[in-house]
């Protein structure tokens, strides 16, 4: 049934998150958690506000520091202390906040923490903005303002130049934090076809959504969470939206007693 | 990821004479303001507030306050604030003063007017202030201490420590050589000056055109000739009329026969020499260009900005924004540390009370020129701007006669006024 060949044949998984956890303050927000991803795969994460999808996610990303558990990429046991040493192992993160920084413009954006230099170590601002001009001419032809601070830009740009962020540095494994959840149609439409496109280059991407029907048409697999605990991780083509959802409410794996 | 897919560059839109020639419409007022209020003094004064003697007075003692405000663009950019500049300032000045007229002439034996203690000094007190500076930017950036309360608690801490060090007593005569620092003992004449002035002319406009060739080679649009002329001629015409105006301010007569006669020399009769430009002065500029470059160039710049914008986004984009906030502080310390230099030299000693209430002052002048306390948004040129405006405002109404009380009352009214009509200009230009 499996739709992804790198997984049928029993390749090493790009990322395996094993048996992490973390707890803030006594309460564990992700309680013992696997979940794993492979090249050109998308795992769907789903849950409630506060079920600890985005808590899981940034152990990955190293905004957060995991208290147990192991994290592996291709096989190897990795360290990642911050988003310095999740970046050396491309892995990339679009948060949902997009964490731009308001009062620079889109190229400042896109390079920040890794700007274009001149031969002398100053910072190459032309070289930048005509990379981000060449980057946005394939995400998303309208844009145009190159020389304002992002804080100008509608919603939907701001979600661009993150994207664009994410992907310029030959990501190999994807993190998208609810990348819809500020967009119209046209974008969100944009969105998916872009995920499709980096599926295909053999990109694993996380996909944190509460759009169930989103998850059902983007995702391969999709890994449910509740209270900080995995409910389970089930292949997309073998569930209804129904059962997703029972998961999500109910904490119950298709075919189970509710918990 | 084909060329042929990059983002189409616009055609430069054709527009008034100012949208041509992209300049600052921020920096324009500001110069506007400070133009009208030179000229409104000078009025007021019958004309002595514009004499070469008054603007190099001005200059000389704007220099102090100036170089701190640079160094408070960068700690307020980054959403701290330093209100231990003016107690750094009297500690670092209070080690060097020490240093050089106790510890290295007598304690080390080297001897009163030796040559190498100006520089040995210096190289103290710049240690000093920036490992201060760096301390307190750790308590900041670390262990999480507000920079309010830090540099509050560094207020009281420094002050006093200058204090003990000197058991209150004003300590002088400074090392000769360490005076050249402080404005009319070292200034470079005018032979220098013009020489220096015709240096910074042609390297201004050598970075103009560099700045328009970059933008060319990537097919950017770029200014029209005749605009970036224009632009290079402003900048040239300032810079020399500056260094004409402080070449024309005289060394007093009495002061040119003592020269000499330092010298074993007889003055020639009629010899009239001019100050030039001071020492105090070319090191302000100096900072002014390397913190210019520091802000626009350099990645420290790009993140300092980046984390006044969004602290969140920095840290999750990898800048390390703990050692960026130490690093901020200790780069405030050596510039404080810089300021005791010009501003013992100035005095010629170092005095209990120096340095006081600077803090106010620094914020007021980084403010004053356009600095969001916000974070995020602030110029050089704007801090050195709103020292100048400060400056002026305060030996203008001193040249005036107005009471003393007034003159702070005014110089409140203003800050207040300047931050009130900078929040409308934001506001009307859409930034935030």
């Amino acid at each position: 049934m499996t739709r992804n060949p790198k997984r049928a044949a029993g390749d090493t998984p790009l990322v395996e998150m094993d048996d992490v956890s973390i707890s803030f303050g006594g309460i564990k927000a992700v309680d013992h958690v696997s979940v794993d991803l492979y090249p050109g795969e998308v795992v769907g994460l789903l849950g409630h506000n506060g079920a600890g999808k985005s808590t899981l996610i940034k152990m990955l990303s190293g905004a957060y520091q995991k208290e147990t558990g192991e994290i592996r990429v291709n096989g190897q046991t990795v360290d990642i202390q911050n988003p310095r040493d999740a970046r050396a192992l491309n892995i990339e993160t679009i948060y949902q906040t997009l964490a731009l920084a308001d009062n620079l413009d889109a190229a400042s954006n896109l390079f920040l923490g890794r700007e274009l230099v001149t031969p002398l170590g100053l910072v190459d601002d032309s070289a930048m903005e005509a990379e981000c001009r060449k980057i946005m001419g394939r995400l998303n032809p309208n844009f145009q303002k190159f020389n304002e601070p992002v804080s100008a830009l509608s919603g939907g740009q701001r979600q661009s130049v993150a994207i664009a962020r994410a992907v310029y540095f030959n990501a190999k494994v994807l993190i998208m934090d609810e990348p819809t959840a500020a967009l119209g149609p046209h974008e969100t439409q944009m969105v998916a076809e872009l995920i499709q496109q980096l599926k295909a280059d053999g990109i694993g991407i996380f996909l944190i959504d509460h759009d169930v029907h989103a998850v059902m048409e983007l995702c391969d697999r999709a890994s449910v969470m509740k209270n900080g605990e995995l409910v389970g991780t089930v292949e997309i083509d073998d569930v209804t939206d129904d059962d997703l959802l029972s998961m999500i409410i109910l904490g119950k794996k298709p075919g189970e007693e509710a918990a | 990821m084909t060329d042929a897919t990059s983002q189409p560059i616009p055609e430069r839109q054709k527009g008034n004479l100012f949208q041509q020639l992209e300049l600052d419409l921020r920096l324009l007022g500001m110069i506007g303001a400070f133009v009208i209020l030179c000229i409104g003094f000078n009025i007021l004064t019958d004309g002595r507030f514009l004499t070469p003697r008054n603007i190099f007075n001005l200059t000389i003692q704007t220099v102090s306050v100036a170089i701190m405000a640079c160094g408070m663009v960068f700690v307020i950019v980054n959403r701290h604030i330093d209100l231990s500049v003016g107690a750094l300032l009297a500690t670092t000045s209070a080690i060097m003063a020490v240093t050089q007229t106790q510890i290295l002439p007598h304690t080390l034996g080297l001897g009163l007017g030796n040559p190498a203690i100006w520089l040995i000094t210096l190289v103290v007190g710049l240690t000093a202030g920036t490992l201060i500076g760096a301390f307190q930017g750790w308590m900041v950036g670390y262990l999480s201490i507000p920079a309010f309360i830090v540099t509050l608690g560094g207020f009281l801490v420094w002050r006093n420590v200058a204090w003990y060090l000197t058991d209150g007593q004003t300590i002088g005569p400074l090392d000769g050589t360490f005076l050249i620092f402080g404005g009319t003992n070292g200034t470079l004449g005018e032979t220098t000056s013009w020489l220096l002035a015709a240096l910074a002319a042609a390297l201004a406009i050598w970075g103009l055109w560099g700045a328009r060739r970059a933008k060319a080679g990537h097919g950017f649009p770029v200014k029209p000739a005749w605009a970036e002329a224009t632009l290079c001629a402003i900048t040239a015409g300032a810079i020399f009329g500056f260094i004409w105006i402080l070449n024309s301010y005289h060394i007093p007569k009495r002061r040119l026969e003592r020269m000499f006669e330092a010298r074993g020399e007889t003055m020639p009769e009629g010899l009239e020499v001019g100050y030039g430009l001071p020492v105090s002065v070319l090191i302000l500029i100096t900072v002014a260009v390397v913190m210019t470059i520091i802000a626009r160039r350099t990645r420290f710049g790009r993140y300092i900005f980046a984390t006044g914008g969004n602290p969140d986004a920095a840290e999750l984009s990898g800048i390390n924004t703990r050692r960026l906030t130490v690093k901020i502080f200790a780069l405030m310390g050596f510039l404080c540390a810089l300021s005791a230099v010009i501003a013992s030299a100035r005095l010629s000693n170092h005095s209990n009370d120096i340095g006081t209430l600077d803090e106010l002052r620094v914020i007021a002048a980084a403010v004053i020129g356009g600095t969001a306390l916000s974070g995020g948004f602030g110029t050089i040129y704007g801090a050195i701007l709103g020292a100048l405006i400060m400056q002026a405002l305060q030996s203008g109404m001193a040249m005036v006669g107005v009471d003393a009380p007034f003159q702070n009352i005014v110089v409140g009214t203003v800050l207040v006024l300047a931050v009130l009509i900078d929040i409308i200009y934001r506001k009307r230009v859409g930034a935030k």
